[in-house]
This record gives C-alpha cells, structure tokens and sequence, in this order.
C-alpha cells in the first residue's frame, strides 16, 4: 500500500473518546521523552573526575553541543544564560527525529506540527526576550527594523521588508524547515519499503520477472535510510544553531 | 471565438519541481564555493564544513516549503 499522507494521522490507540486519547504518534512522543530523561539522568548520576567509558561519551556530545554551537555563537556570558534551552531544544529534536527510522516505531516525533511549532515558538520569544533584556524595549525594535548607517529614504522600502523577514519569516520557516525535511523523509522510506514488498511479494511470487526490480528498490531503502539518519542529526543541529545566532543577531551591540 | 483552458491533471507536482530548480542551484554553489575554499586553505576544513551544512539547510528550507504548500486543500472555483 503506498505512503500517503494518512500515514500521519494514525487511528486512536488509547483512552479512546476522551480528551486525553493517544495515537501511535503521541505514544512514540511520550517514549522518547521518557527514553531522554532516563538516559541523561543514569549517565550523570555518578560521576567521576577521571571519566569512565559512558561518561566520555555523554562529556563528548555534551561538549559538542557546548562549544560549537553555543559558546561559538553567543560567546561565555551569555551562552551560560542561554544554554540549557538550547541543549533541550537540540536533545528533544534529536530524539524524535531518530524515531523516524527505528524499526519498531517508524514514525517522527516532529513529523506532526505540533513539536516544531512549539520549538519555533520558543525560540522566536527567546530571541525577543534577549533583545528587550539587553536593549531595552523600544530601542530593540528600532535597531531590528531601521538598521543604521543607511540613507533615510531607503528606509521606506527597507523597514517592511526588515519587519517580514525578522518577525515573520524567522519562525515560520524554523517550523517548515524541521517538519517538512521529516515528512518527506518518511515518505520516501515508506515509498522504497512498499515498493521493495510489491516486487517480492505480489509480482515474484506469481512468477512475474519484473519482480527483480525489488533488488534495485531494497538498494535505495538500505541508502534512503542512512540519509534518513543523516538528516535527523543535522535537522536537530540547524535548528539550534539557528536559535543561538538568532539570540546573538538580536543581543548584539550596534557598530 | 472564445477559447477556454482547462487544467487537467494536478499542478503540485509540476510546483514542487519548479521550486526545487533554485534550490539545486544554490546548494549546488555552496558546496562548490566551500570545496573551492577547503583546497585554498585545508587547515579550515572543520569550520568551513559547519558551515556548509548551515547554508544547505537555509537553502533547502524553501524547497521544503514547496512539498508543504503542496498539501493544503485549495478550493477548486
């Protein structure tokens, strides 16, 4: 059966007819956040100052995520204050894009709106919040929308397209950007998996020789699924990286 | 003699294809601008790859966007 977009909107699993009723997607969300708090709460329990084998790995990805996206950014200051937002905006991302492509539960936590919306939006008041923190209100939306050093009548045409492209296309484009790159990649895996079935199953088994195609479909699911993979990863660090330049485009002083 | 037109057939597809020729465009710059760049100085060749990686999402963002316009239900007049 080929992938469609009902793929998304699977039927309702538990606690049916009540505002509280779950389908297959809400379970995989409520796993994987279970999952995450399990993981980094056992790997920093004891810890020791020469790192065992776990702890070098945790101190390895924590680290990662530390310098090169926040501190890189947002320099010491004010990547200590940020910090852990952002790491929860990236280690949420990064795990429900992984559960796109785990055998059992095939389906993106990120794939349905409603995740990176609400990421979007915490970015979007973060990067307002720091601005109005640092500049003081007024004077935040003056330097965002009338950049210095140009000639006022530009201005005219300057400031619309200033204001559209901060306050509107910013999160917008977060939240499209992080939901459509998984929707279209589970279509794609659902799409060479059905594929690779129908050529095995109906057309070999019946003795048709166009089945063997199926080996040529298998092909791009093995290769679909480690791009699959790739994608979740960087998804999971753009949108963080965007957060914090976002945070520092908006922190920063004027020249 | 009026001639009337009619579309048969859907139109996202053909949308979603006419987006992604800008988008190949640009991706297909970045990453020849950075491997350009990566054979001038190779010592940079972490931080220019970053971003690499940052550019190709924020120009594959509209391409993206494209596959989503592609399944709100437009009314048919």
């Amino acid at each position: 059966m080929p992938p469609s977009i009902e793929d998304f909107f699977p039927p309702v699993v538990l606690f049916a007819n009540t505002p509280f009723a779950l389908n297959r997607v809400e379970l995989v969300r409520i796993l994987v956040v279970l999952v995450l708090v399990l993981i980094l709460w056992l790997g920093t329990r004891r810890m020791k100052l020469v790192p065992g084998r776990a702890q070098v790995m945790f101190e390895a990805v924590i680290g990662f995520v530390r310098n090169s996206i926040i501190v890189e950014t947002l320099g010491e200051k004010d990547g200590r204050r940020f910090m852990p937002i952002i790491m929860t905006i990236f280690f949420l991302t990064l795990g429900m894009n992984l559960t796109g492509v785990v055998p059992g539960l095939q389906i993106a936590g990120t794939s349905i709106i409603g995740i990176p919306l609400i990421e979007a939006a915490i970015a979007y008041v973060l990067f307002i919040y720091a601005g109005i923190r640092k500049h003081g209100g007024l004077k935040f939306f003056k330097s965002a929308l009338f950049p210095p050093g140009v000639p006022w009548p530009l201005y005219i045409l300057l400031t619309p397209v200033e204001f559209v492209s901060t306050f509107i296309v910013r999160p917008i484009s977060l939240t499209l950007r992080l939901l459509m790159n998984l929707v279209a990649g589970h279509m794609l895996l659902a799409l060479c998996w059905a594929a690779t079935q129908f050529f095995f199953f109906t057309l070999l088994a019946d003795g048709n020789f166009l089945g063997l195609l199926g080996v040529g479909t298998f092909a791009f699911g093995i290769v679909f699924f480690l791009l699959e993979v790739f994608v979740a990863l960087l998804q999971a660090y753009v949108i963080a990286i965007l957060t914090a330049i976002y945070i520092q485009l908006a922190v920063t002083e004027e020249h | 003699m009026a001639t009337s037109i009619d579309v048969v057939g859907q139109l996202a597809p053909l949308a979603f294809g006419l987006a992604a020729i800008g988008s190949g465009i640009g991706v297909g710059i970045i990453v020849g601008k950075t491997i350009e760049s990566v054979a001038r100085q190779p010592e940079l060749q972490g931080r220019l790859q970053t971003l690499m990686f940052l550019g190709i999402a924020l120009t594959e963002a509209l391409a993206f966007i494209a596959v989503g316009v592609a399944y709100i239900p437009f009314p048919h007049p």
